[in-house]
């Protein structure tokens, strides 16, 4: 498959900055794909973003968008992506369909084209009730929402998307995953930043965990979680004894070691109807449980894990 | 079309569609001007020539010149906004001609302030204020005043753009004032003390307003520097000085954007 973004060894050192913003950056995402981006606040998510889609400038590296090369052919650039930055970029004042009306004709639609693409958008959307009303009155959803459709006027062939549900609610969220999903099969390239495992693992073919400014560990979301270990069931009971019981009950439904600290079982799961059986099991051994929770590893176990490699390597 | 003059058009429009979804603002900006003849000519007219009926003639192109001061306002606002909610970012990331966003800026903010010379005027014509120069006079004075808006409008572009935050601009938005109180547009630079007469004076503002004074045959200042005897020249060479110096300024401070 041919790279639809191609980074090698890119560099960036803000003035003034303790550490470079990115040090050593390599990224390869084939076309046709969704990569996720995934780091903690100042890992360099939106510096690769900006420099990638030419806001910025590298100091050192390489790096290709669509067949062109980002410092000498941004323009080049330009025309083959969209972007959507971290704070909706839109016309507050103007209403969504002006909005689009307006990034329409500024890509070279004549007004009659830009029309009638922006009334195509706005239905695709979901937005034709608000199609007229200023966007400052727009919910954080909806504004995303638009964002996004401003951002595919002309349809894009790499599609940057940073952090695209930082401060949105769960309902929001939903939305605006099933709206890049339905990019993907569009066939558009999407390069997505986020700080959650879960937004990763729910988008992206292919997770760059980004560190220090340089990518630390690569590859599917299954891979990367199965490094980092699986879900695991936590219960906790009123004594040690239920406890080691509940340990025992536990062993059939668990992947791995079963873990008894004083009153509470940990058991790694493989799915959900391990947890289900682990549950009726427990029941059927008329042992109580004063707490269950079900932990889903994290985007910081992943770092956990990742500083626990470095460390055995070093 | 010329991709230059096709994106800074819609740009521009862009603006024009601000006024037309909110109107409210843009009339206020329009009429601010005339509420200062308003007040100064009823409040301070018989304090400074006697009564308002003869104050309206020096003080109605005064507050032309003016207007073009409040104009910097605009336009700085306008430019941090956009750079605070990322709209900058977005045009930055569109394969738009590199001049477009502040040519489209500059498009929009002398329509802006040719509507505002046009209420002023209109208002100015409802005083009592007449011109008694000629045709191509009137039409040089405007041009001046037009002249003074665009120098104005790139130290509004660079200030805007080296802005921490619109909240900055509330410092602008103060300083006006000072700014406006030490020219010719209020009073005669003779009636105060030598030292700030001479500030006066050389006020850019007094220089634009001196001249078109003098071009609409409306009575002028009665001290005499330097400054006050060249007063064409000066409206003429501050606004262009405020381009070479500020245009270039702006220009570097768009494209450091991407550092």
């Amino acid at each position: 498959m041919d790279a639809a973004i191609e980074a090698r060894a890119v560099r960036k050192h803000y003035r003034g900055a303790e550490r470079p913003a990115l040090d050593g950056f390599d990224l390869r995402v084939a076309a046709g794909s969704v990569c996720a981006l995934l780091g903690r606040n100042g890992a360099g998510k939106t510096t690769a973003v900006r420099i990638l889609t030419t806001l910025l400038a590298m100091d050192d590296g390489t790096a290709t968008v669509a067949g062109h090369d980002v410092r000498a052919d941004g323009d080049g650039v330009r025309r083959a992506i969209g972007l959507v930055g971290q704070n909706a970029a839109v016309d507050e004042i103007l209403g969504g369909r002006a909005n689009l009306m307006l990034f329409g004709r500024l890509r070279g639609l004549a007004k009659a084209a830009a029309r009638a693409r922006a009334d195509e958008l706005i239905t695709r959307f979901g937005l034709s009730d608000a199609a007229e009303r200023a966007v400052g009155t727009y919910s954080g959803g909806m504004r995303r929402r638009l964002d996004l459709a401003a951002s595919l006027v002309v349809p894009p062939s790499v599609l940057f998307v940073d952090e695209p549900t930082t401060g949105l609610d769960p309902d929001a969220r939903r939305e605006v995953w099933a709206t890049v999903r339905r990019l993907v099969d569009d066939g558009v390239t999407v390069l997505l930043t986020t700080q959650y495992l879960e937004e990763a693992d729910e988008l992206a073919d292919h997770v760059a965990m980004l560190r220090d400014g340089r990518v630390v560990l690569e590859g599917s979301p299954a891979e990367l979680t199965s490094l980092v270990g699986e879900t695991r069931v936590e219960v906790r009971f009123a004594t040690a004894d239920d406890a080691a019981a509940a340990g025992r009950a536990a062993e059939p439904y668990a992947v791995g070691p079963v873990d008894v600290t004083g009153t509470t079982v940990a058991v790694p799961v493989a799915d959900a109807g391990a947890v289900t059986g682990f549950c009726a099991a427990l029941a059927a051994a008329g042992l109580e449980p004063e707490h269950v929770a079900v932990r889903r590893p994290t985007l910081d176990d992943v770092f956990v894990h990742v500083n626990t490699v470095e460390g055995e390597a070093r | 079309m010329n991709s230059l003059v096709h994106d800074s058009l819609v740009l521009a429009g862009r603006t024009l569609g601000h006024w037309r979804a909110q109107p409210v603002p843009f009339l206020v900006t329009l009429l601010f001007p005339v509420l200062v003849v308003l007040m100064m000519g009823g409040l301070f007219g018989g304090a400074i020539a006697g009564g308002a009926a003869d104050y309206v003639p020096f003080v109605v192109p005064g507050v032309l010149a003016l207007t073009m001061l409040f104009g910097l306002e605009t336009t700085m606002i306008a430019i941090t906004t956009d750079a605070a909610r990322g709209v900058t970012d977005r045009f930055r990331s569109l394969p738009l001609h590199s001049g477009a966003v502040l040519a489209g800026r500059c498009l929009a903010d002398l329509t802006a302030s040719a509507a505002g010379l046009a209420a002023m005027t209109a208002a100015g014509f409802a005083l009592g204020w007449r011109w008694s120069g000629g045709a191509g006079d009137v039409l040089a004075a405007y041009g001046l005043l037009l002249l003074l808006r665009f120098g104005l409008l790139w130290v509004g572009v660079w200030a805007g753009l080296k802005a921490p935050g619109p909240e900055a601009v509330a410092a602008v938005q103060i300083m006006v004032w000072p700014v406006g109180f030490l020219s010719t547009v209020f009073l005669d630079p003779a009636t105060m003390p030598s030292w700030l007469g001479t500030v006066a004076e050389w006020n850019p503002l007094s220089a634009t307003a001196d001249a078109v004074r003098e071009l609409f045959g409306n009575p002028g200042v009665t001290g005499g520097g330097w400054p006050a005897d060249h007063g064409q020249a000066l409206s003429v060479i501050w606004p262009i000085l405020m381009v070479v110096v500020f245009a270039p300024l702006s220009a570097a401070a768009y494209r450091r954007l991407n550092r």
